[in-house]
């Protein structure tokens, strides 16, 4: 049984008519990375309950029970996201032997949808990362081609998808982190709204940008994904009560009367132009499916990236204050408990880790405040107003995902600004709050390019409907890797 | 620009992280070419624009005063995960050393 291309759509249909089981799936799930996963290094970890999970939906099933919307469908989870009595690392050396003592809540509902919780996903190291190559594992590689890197920080969630283990998991967002490696390994990826989806149990790196997102083959499974997560919960206060809860089934397949911009400065200097040649192929396509295109400008985005590298990192080295070696972890015991903190998180967190602590601490610490931080927090205000103003005139934003395809293992890894750059497309939405979604539009070179379509809050359904009237007038998303 | 040998020990004091001695000049380098790029925020004129403060934009999100004690089953694994306790309680070196009454 070949289940690497399926969507979970399909899936579905197959279990629900009992053409196959939930056992049959996850075993397959299993074999096919016992198999493929040496070189692609996606999971950190498979469950060991999961067959046992499967067969209890089995049961259910077969007793006629009603089952929830992701019934028997396996899910991989980034190592971000507590899944209680697992060892959750976040890709960290710090968190080694942790194990988490409850689930998230994204993990939660993906339960009481009924949802195989199937493994954990390598990432960087607390999500900062664009490559995968700052987890303190074996750097994930992209299934497309095992030199490259599948892109970050969910860059094992992508691949896992893209290789055909799981069809569909999750992975969390705060500069790109969901969309990026979707682009780079040929999958969608969506990075939902602020406040849509609960963040509780998920690893903090900047609470005022981090949320869980899906990623899947199709738009109507990312869709599938985002109704059995999103919503409020007390657990969360910044979750929102949603005034509309997504309905895949109502999906339109249609995009006439619909208004695209396409902002100039998102095809700007250091875009590869094949890349380009691609995303404008793909908003062509777009235009012929009835929308109407329409160029606009948002001239604050060239400082989106220097806002969101101070931003970032100074939330982050507040929230990574609270691994001290003692409350969970790797522990190494020093002369006193100041030499305690400091050889622990000293040996405990990896390079780029130590990197952005010390750029936040430095920007936050008296006397360069207010030129970094304060000065940071009014341009994304003004990037916030640039989607306002753009909003006012256009129904949704198409433009690249990533300025290039995925590039060498080891090529960007010893100058953290290059690789900063990777994420000039994707911080402005998490800055300024809203969905973004990249769905495979092409290759360059043999590999997989990605289009962005950003919408305004809450309006996940523009996403949806641009991204699935795209698929169903294309075959990208249908290739896989050989 | 690249920071000094002592910026970057104050920043890592100040971070609590112990770095190696050979790692020291390439995070002079590595903080200080991110530095020189975000000083590109400086180009902007921002005095009449507002910090951005609320990324979620709700308000007073309110409950209830009330002690909602944690799951025991959870309290119990977080415990588990010490480094090191006593009894349930978390066991740490002093925090305050040469105190003088």
């Amino acid at each position: 049984m070949d289940v690497s291309t399926w969507t979970i759509k399909e899936a579905g249909e197959k279990l629900a008519s009992g053409a196959l089981s939930a056992e049959a799936l996850t075993r397959s799930c299993l074999d096919t990375i016992e198999q493929g996963d040496t070189d692609v290094k996606a999971f950190l970890n498979v469950s060991e309950t999961a067959l046992e999970e499967a067969r209890a939906i089995d049961v259910r099933r077969a007793a006629g029970e009603s089952l929830g919307s992701l019934a028997g469908i396996p899910v991989g989870t980034k190592d971000v996201i507590l899944v209680q009595d697992w060892e959750t690392t976040g890709g960290s050396r710090i968190l080694e032997g942790y194990n988490a003592p409850y689930d998230a809540t994204a993990v939660e509902r993906l339960r009481a949808a009924g949802a195989i919780l199937l493994g954990r996903t390598n990432c960087d190291e607390f999500a900062m990362g664009s490559s995968n190559e700052n987890s303190h594992y074996p750097p994930t590689t992209n299934p497309w081609d095992k030199t490259k890197v599948p892109g970050g920080s969910s860059g094992g969630s992508a691949a896992a998808v893209a290789a055909g283990f799981v069809p569909a998991a999750l992975g969390s967002e705060t500069g790109g982190s969901v969309r990026q490696p979707a682009s780079l390994c040929g999958i969608v990826g969506l990075k939902p709204t602020y406040g849509r989806v609960s963040r509780y149990g998920l690893m903090a790196l900047s609470s005022s940008m981090d949320q869980i997102g899906p990623l899947a083959h199709t738009v109507e499974d990312v869709a599938l994904l985002l109704q059995a997560i999103e919503g409020r919960d007390p657990k969360d206060g910044t979750s929102a009560e949603l005034s509309n809860t997504t309905i895949p089934a109502l999906i339109e397949k249609d995009v006439s009367g619909m208004t695209l911009g396409v902002p100039k400065e998102y095809f700007a200097s250091g875009m590869d132009s094949q890349v380009a040649a691609v995303v404008n192929e793909a908003i062509a396509e777009l235009e012929r499916a009835g929308a109407k295109i329409q160029e606009i400008s948002m001239p604050h985005s060239e400082y989106a990236l220097a806002a969101y590298y101070i931003i970032q990192p100074a939330e982050a080295s507040s929230n990574l204050g609270r691994f001290d070696g003692l409350r969970y972890g790797y522990h190494s015991g020093g002369e006193n408990l100041q030499e305690t903190y400091e050889r622990t998180r000293g040996e405990g967190f990896g390079k780029e880790v130590k990197r952005r602590i010390m750029l936040g601490s430095y920007t936050l610490s008296a006397g360069y405040y207010d030129a970094y931080y304060r000065k940071a927090l009014k341009v994304r205000t003004l990037i916030k107003r640039d989607f306002d103003e753009a909003f006012k005139n256009v129904d949704a934003i198409v433009c690249p995902t990533s300025p290039t395809v995925a590039w060498n293992i080891g090529e960007k890894f010893d100058d953290p600004l290059s690789m900063y750059l990777a994420d000039i497309y994707t911080v402005t939405a998490n800055l300024a709050t809203i969905p973004g979604m990249s769905v495979p539009c092409g290759f360059v070179d043999g590999l997989p390019v990605g289009l962005q379509i950003l919408a305004k809050p809450f309006d996940e359904y523009a996403l949806f409907r641009i991204g699935a009237t795209y698929q169903d007038r294309t075959n990208w998303h249908k290739q896989s890797p050989t | 620009m690249k920071l000094t040998r002592e910026e970057v020990l104050k920043i890592a004091k100040l971070a609590r992280l112990h770095l190696e001695e050979e790692d020291i000049a390439k995070y002079q380098e590595d903080l200080g070419s991110i530095l020189s790029y975000v000083e590109k925020l400086q180009e902007l004129n921002t005095d009449d624009v507002p910090e951005f403060q609320h990324a979620a934009g709700s308000v007073n999100m309110f409950r209830e005063d009330v002690v909602e004690n944690c799951d025991p089953d959870v309290r119990r694994r977080a415990i588990d995960n010490f480094a090191s306790r006593e009894g349930d309680l978390l066991k740490v070196q002093a925090v305050f050393e040469n105190r003088t009454e």
